[in-house]
């Protein structure tokens, strides 16, 4: 994840070396708009629109940039969040995710969000959410990193790792009943 | 978004499978992931099947392959039991379990650890790799974490050990390869096989060592944040 503006953080899966592509042509982005010194300043949604943009592109060229973003931000007040894929699907919604999010933690976040959510009921929430792909996605690892935007600015926690729970009783000898299974 | 998700991906156990021999007996170790492509179909397999009372296979590679093979020749070890009046040695079974991976070389994709303790030898591993190669080992380790695991082997493996520190090494090298390897993980199973018996322990994956970058588990981020704490990066 990094933080780009004042307001807005971008988030990807994928190859890395095509996101640190990404964020220096952001960087090109961002120092241009600041030139035009105007008052005004790139929001999350005009970052979402030209990175769609250079995402299709790129795809259109058969030479993608093999990532799949995801873009928080608020403006005046205004939140936002939206995701690109690597062939140039977009849009906006109260929750995205990438990869096996997508099936598993989008199903969650579908019956639980809600607009009135506190920071620490997201949390836990996302947490949730991440608990379960730790579980079941073979490409999962136990370290997270949470980022909070807000008006006041981005502020990107230290990396953590959850605890994991295996204490079922089935689990501590799963084949008693039929020797040879698993 | 990468949707292209395979659902009709064989199962395949990843897997990290270990046996290895002590003075008095073996022991043997495996991770429990089972996986469907990327997806983790079962987090707490157990990989370490019983053919007789006293000798026991660690599985690795296709499910279904090795579940089938396990399963042939418990029944010709049953039968083999009741001919011969006795318990089977761990090398009959190793060779049956030999003679189904060789015979059947083209169809079968499994790679099996046979660990057993018998009157005759004592405690013996038989490695019985892809291909058919029957060949009895010391120690052995198999499946696609154990790539990660030869320097540490070559490093940590003595001749003579005792029944716990054998213990000790197989989970610490179960628990190494978890952490590298992505078709490894969940908790760590042993079953340790001697003159007495048959002993079976579970290691959950919260209880192993922490290794190189990996951090202690938390409940959540929001109990970091209320404990007196470093300065969260501010931008």
């Amino acid at each position: 994840m990094k933080p780009f503006g004042k307001h807005s953080l971008l988030g990807a899966s994928g190859e890395i070396s095509d996101f640190q592509e990404i964020l220096h042509y952001l960087d090109e982005l961002i120092l241009y708009d600041n030139m035009w010194d105007d008052g005004n300043s790139l929001g999350p949604k005009e970052v979402h629109n030209y990175l769609t943009r250079v995402m299709y592109n790129r795809r259109n060229k058969f030479n993608p940039l093999w990532n799949s973003l995801v873009l928080g931000g608020v403006k005046n007040g205004n939140k936002y969040l939206g995701t690109v894929s690597m062939i140039g699907v977009n849009f906006e919604d109260n929750h995205v995710a990438t990869g096996f999010g997508n099936h598993l933690a989008r199903p969650i976040l579908r019956q639980e969000w809600h607009e009135n959510l506190s920071f620490e009921d997201g949390v836990k929430l996302l947490e949730k959410c991440m608990h379960v792909l730790l579980y079941r996605d073979r490409s999962a690892v136990n370290k997270l990193q949470i980022a909070k935007i807000t008006k006041e600015g981005v502020t990107i926690h230290q990396p953590y790792s959850l605890k994991t729970y295996w204490e079922v009783s089935a689990f501590e000898n799963p084949a008693q009943g039929a020797i040879g299974s698993w | 978004m990468d949707l292209e998700m395979n659902l009709n991906a064989p199962h395949s156990m990843g897997t990290t499978i270990i046996g290895v021999t002590y003075n008095g007996g073996v022991v043997l170790g495996a991770d429990s992931r089972t996986s469907t492509g990327m997806y983790v179909a079962n987090r707490a397999s157990d990989k370490i099947t019983q053919l007789t009372d006293n000798v026991y296979v660690c599985r690795s590679g296709s499910a279904a392959d090795s579940q089938i093979v396990s399963d042939y020749v418990r029944y010709f070890l049953h039968q083999h039991t009741i001919q011969l009046g006795q318990s089977a040695t761990s090398k009959v079974a190793a060779n049956l379990i030999r003679l189904l991976s060789y015979n059947n070389k083209n169809m079968l994709e499994t790679g099996l650890i046979v660990g057993g303790w018998d009157k005759y030898e004592g405690g013996k591993i038989y490695a019985i790799p892809l291909g058919g190669t029957l060949i009895e080992q010391p120690f052995a380790i198999g499946g696609s974490g154990s790539s990660y695991l030869y320097g540490f082997f070559d490093q940590a493996w003595k001749e003579g050990m005792t029944k716990d520190e054998a213990e000790q090494l197989v989970v610490k090298a179960v628990s190494l390869a978890i952490a590298r390897d992505g078709a490894s993980g969940g908790v760590v199973r042993t079953v340790i096989i001697n003159s007495e018996g048959v002993t079976r322990n579970f290691y959950p994956g919260d209880k192993l060592q922490l290794w190189h970058e990996e951090l202690e588990p938390q409940n959540s981020l929001l109990d970091l944040l209320n404990s007196s704490n470093p300065e969260p990066m501010n931008i």
